[in-house]
């Protein structure tokens, strides 16, 4: 179909940035042009991605752009491809590079050009897992990703960076190496780790269990779900600004993706089967989180609590297999890494004017930055899933999904739309409304123009989409259905056998 | 065995050239020391080069020889070729600390020849007297170079003690083939594995002692007690030759009696393997943790890097035998690369060892710190470096023979054994700078540089590694 490959273009042109940054002097100019290469990089990359986005054919359900290489001998391939359930992340990481360059643009003054390549490497890891058709090949990748983040969190983090750093590393490595057991325990019963073949193989009842819990282990760990979201908050308040940009609207939806890629259509028994479990924990993430959110005094850990409430919204809808539930997963997942991206951004702003996230030492930024509080009130709008924003669609599209399926985990969960106002909300007043009293805040200067070209994308796309979200969700339909399909036809054939017996 | 035309010299030639260069280098560094250790070590490199070379111009297939005694096949010829390159690396990461430490001694390289001799010889060993003589002659110049620095205490302490285990650990190898012979009446692995069929708790007797042996060597548990002494007493060069190419040879020595000599009792063997490899995983992961010191810190992490290459000998299959072959592949480039360090790891008040030493490095010395992050992050087995490859494939053939509980723990024990490579690295990364280092001497430079970024890029192209080990462990079944 395409002559060149297209997709690994997409997936490695970050590392080329990265090899020419590395040969770059460690003097003044040397990390002025670590700069400007790391941002054209992304920037190129974007474009790339777009081109992919032109040509794809969102009618088709099937892998697109697939190329296919001889990798490790046997049935282990290098094969890459997109459909419509990866397409939208592929396109979300590239998008969001750029931003998460600009970020660092002044915030980042130490060891720049290694700040730099760290990122760019994680892009190709970032772009690469979303892109992978084969399973070794997807578990590179997402592994892969941990050194990059390690460094980032370690060396570039806040004060309490190391402990933060080990226990996302180790957190992630432990539910990670289940996984991989499981992968290979699929490739002897398969022959094969090749996803497109996978999708359609029937795997024995017992390894379904045994491989879903191992998948889950991993994914829930990366999503995350309660009680392995320790890590998180950790991880997110230590982490530069850029460094949680990228860790909470990326990483976390690789979770997300796994659930949808690897758990529903290969394991559909054991999917239906520990349903409820998912919904439970689902449950339990969107009311407990929130509650924790409600309590918190830094703004960072207040944003990742209420990640980890968002992705319950996520888990749940993805499990309840109905059209609405996985289509508003997936809007959910793009609208959150745009969202909890602004936001993140947004503490950033004021951290780099402050030094501190503490809700307490703010108030009243709204006398001194009408720009800042008109776009932090987007975003914040946007994470209580007001209508009219992205958050609304999302939350809404899950919920009717779920609702369709089981009642009473769809009410329960409503009850976390209306904590995610209540922390928002209270959020909001304290560090923007009120008098301006802090006399070191007298003086805070609102957004400069860096500021403002990496939000406004933001600001247009969160309300763009959270009025048509058509085009985002016909993106995904033919994959979404086609997995549907599936799902119900590999129910189906189980319960047909299971009645001819 | 259609090879039986070639003479039955030719398997042996390389072996042939090894031993009489290395008798003649002895000859030369005794009668004209004039000439200069130097030119010694140099010929040493050279003659190794030479030896593999012949190696691998040796006519493809199995060959045999003394009566099938000594076989030549891809598997032999695989560990030979690791083995030579670890003695290689060696003998060159030791000239810049032999001058420093004003150590230049020939009986050095000699008796690494001397070693690497054995290790060929132990690697072929296709019968119980074969594999012993062969384990003598790699054994003996190990003692000696261990204690070579003779007027230190920890270096003579380690020697002895070295000296005194192995000694026991022979006896009770020695023990266990007197056993196998007595109830099998042959000392060949075809006739072993021919009258072990039928098994007896004779002969499992006799097994158990052999393979006590053979867990000593590799230094697995419950037999590893001399490592971190003899690791951390040993002169470095001394330590990085014993990380690498005698576990090769161990490893194959440990292979090939097993899988040749005793296929027909392999469940009974399974579970020995089994409780070593699950042992040694996990001391060397929790053990580790403790460690100040970094070459007692490898002496752990070599443990644990046998537990695992030990799961592929668990699994009993080709698959197995080749996540060995690969896993001893990628083991000697990383412990290699990381010993390239530990070896540079000078100041003007001398050698350090401890890991504190390190800190702030990546601000010091950029590349180092760098490639050694690299060459941690694989030992911890992280994707996409080439320690994953080498944990995947004997994971692999264990998932494949069965052995979840065995994978499940050996997974986890990775998780923890990760985490005393994430101090290193967070030593050198997010710590504040100390003193630098001496500047790196060339030839540690070179087995770095090649170590590190073989393990970075070897993902790009795993094929020729992954096909020739497949080649060589198809060999031995």
């Amino acid at each position: 179909m395409t002559s060149w490959p297209i997709l690994s273009v997409v997936t490695f042109l970050p590392i080329v940035g990265a090899l020419f940054i590395a040969f770059l002097p460690d003097d003044e100019a040397g990390v002025r042009n670590a700069r400007w290469t790391a941002l054209w990089t992304t920037l190129v990359t974007f474009a790339i991605s777009l081109i992919v986005l032109w040509r794809f054919d969102p009618s088709s359900p099937d892998f697109q752009f697939v190329e296919k290489a001889h990798w490790l001998g046997g049935a282990i391939a290098y094969e890459m491809g997109v459909d419509g359930i990866s397409l939208p992340f592929v396109i979300l990481t590239t998008a969001l590079m750029p931003i998460a360059i600009l970020a660092s643009w002044e915030a980042i003054q130490r060891r720049v050009r290694e700040y730099m390549i760290a990122f760019l490497v994680l892009e190709t890891l970032m772009v690469g897992t979303f892109c992978a058709l084969d399973l070794v090949l997807f578990y590179l990748f997402f592994e892969g990703g941990l050194i990059p983040m390690f460094l980032i969190i370690g060396v570039w983090g806040g004060p309490r960076r190391v402990y933060a750093s080990f226990k996302f590393f180790l957190y992630t490595l432990l539910g990670s190496v289940l996984m991989l057991l499981a992968i290979m325990a699929m490739y002897w019963s398969a022959g094969t780790t090749d996803i497109p073949t996978l999708l359609h193989h029937a795997f024995p009842r017992a390894l379904q269990t045994w491989a879903f819990f191992a998948f889950l282990a991993s994914f829930a760990v990366k999503l995350p779900m309660w009680p392995v979201h320790t890590w998180l908050p950790d991880a997110h308040v230590e982490a530069p600004t850029a460094g949680s940009v990228i860790l909470a609207a990326i990483l976390l939806k690789m979770g997300g993706y796994g659930f949808l890629r690897f758990s529903l259509p290969m394991f559909p028994e054991a999917s239906q089967h520990l349903a409820p479990l998912i919904y439970a924990l689902s449950i339990v993430a969107i009311i407990y989180t929130s509650l924790v959110a409600l309590m918190q005094q830094d703004v960072k850990k207040l944003i990742a609590y209420s990640s980890v409430a968002h992705m319950g919204f996520v888990t749940m809808g993805i499990f309840a297999v109905t059209a609405q539930g996985i289509s508003g997963g997936i809007f959910q997942m793009i609208s959150h890494g745009i969202v909890s991206a602004a936001l993140f951004l947004c503490v950033g702003v004021v951290y780099d004017r402050m030094h501190t996230r503490e809700i307490a030492a703010y108030g009243g930024l709204v006398n001194r930055m009408p720009i800042y509080a008109f776009v932090f009130m987007v975003f914040a709008l946007a994470n209580v899933g007001l209508p009219g924003t992205s958050g609304f669609v999302g939350e809404f599209l899950t919920l009717i999904g779920t609702f369709r399926v089981n009642n009473w985990v769809a009410t329960l969960a409503t009850l976390g739309t209306i904590l995610s106002a209540a922390y928002m909300l209270w959020l909001y007043r304290k560090v923007i409304f009120g008098k301006l009293e802090k006399p070191n805040l007298l003086w805070i200067k609102d957004l400069g123009w860096r500021e403002i070209t990496i939000l406004t994308p933001l600001v247009i796309l969160t309300i763009l989409i959270g009025v048509y979200p058509k085009p985002v969700l016909d993106f995904s339909a033919a994959s979404v259905t086609q997995l549907i399909d599936n799902y119900h036809h590999a129910i189906g054939t189980v319960q047909a056998a299971a009645l001819t017996r | 065995m259609g090879a039986a035309q070639v003479p039955a010299y030719l398997p042996l030639l390389p072996e042939i050239v090894l031993g009489l260069g290395a008798m003649a280098l002895l000859m030369l560094g005794a009668f004209r020391a004039n000439i200069g250790v130097r030119v010694v070590d140099f010929a040493a490199i050279a003659l190794l080069v030479i030896t593999g070379a012949i190696l691998l111009a040796l006519p493809g297939g199995k060959l045999e020889s003394f009566g099938g005694s000594f076989v030549v096949d891809d598997f032999a010829r695989f560990l030979k070729i690791l083995a030579l390159i670890g003695s290689a690396a060696s003998i060159a990461m030791s000239l810049d600390y032999a001058k420093q430490e004003r150590q230049e001694r020939f009986e050095y390289s000699v008796l690494v020849l001397l070693s690497t001799l054995g290790m060929l010889m132990l690697i072929s060993a296709a019968d119980l007297i074969a594999l012993y003589l062969g384990l003598e002659l790699m054994s003996l110049p190990l003692y000696v170079v261990a204690a070579s620095h003779r007027d230190r205490l920890r270096s003579t302490e380690a020697g002895l003690k070295y000296f005194v285990l192995g000694a026991l650990s022979s006896g009770m190898l020695l023990y266990g083939a007197s056993l196998v012979y007595g109830f099998t009446g042959t000392v060949t692995f075809v006739g072993i594995a021919q009258a072990a069929v039928h098994g007896g708790v004779g002969l499992i007797f006799g097994l158990v002692f052999l393979f006590a042996g053979f867990c000593f060597k590799v230094s697995a548990v419950p037999f590893h007690m001399w490592t971190p002494d003899v690791y951390e007493g040993a002169p470095t060069p001394v330590t990085a030759f014993f990380a690498a190419a005698p576990k090769v040879a161990g490893i194959a020595m440990f292979v090939r009696a097993a899988v040749a000599a005793f296929p027909g009792i392999t469940t009974e063997w399974q579970q020995i393997v089994v409780f070593v490899s699950i042992a040694s995983m996990l001391l060397g992961a929790f053990a580790a943790i403790g460690q100040r010191n970094i070459k007692r810190l490898m002496a752990y992490s070599s443990i644990g890097h046998m537990g695992y290459a030990l799961i592929g000998l668990a699994a009993g299959t080709a698959e197995g035998v080749q996540g060995i072959l690969i896993y001893m592949a990628i083991y000697i480039t990383m412990t290699l690369g990381v010993f390239a360090v530990i070896l540079a790891m000078r100041r003007s008040t001398g050698m350090v060892e401890s890991i504190d030493q390190l800190s702030g490095l990546a601000r010091s010395h950029p590349t180092w710190a760098f490639l050694l992050a690299m060459l941690l992050f694989s030992m911890a087995g992280v994707p996409p470096l080439a320690g994953f490859f080498a944990k995947f494939y004997v994971f692999l053939a264990a998932i494949k023979a069965g052995l979840y509980i065995l994978a499940v723990i050996g997974v986890l024990a990775s998780v923890v054994g990760a985490y005393y490579y994430l101090a290193i690295i967070k030593i050198m990364y997010f710590d504040e700078a100390v003193e630098g280092f001496y500047a790196m001497p060339i030839a540690l430079r070179v087995v770095l540089g090649v170590c590190g970024l073989f393990n970075i890029l070897f993902f790009v192209y795993p094929g020729p590694l992954v096909g020739a080990a497949s080649a060589a462990a198809h060999s031995l079944f």
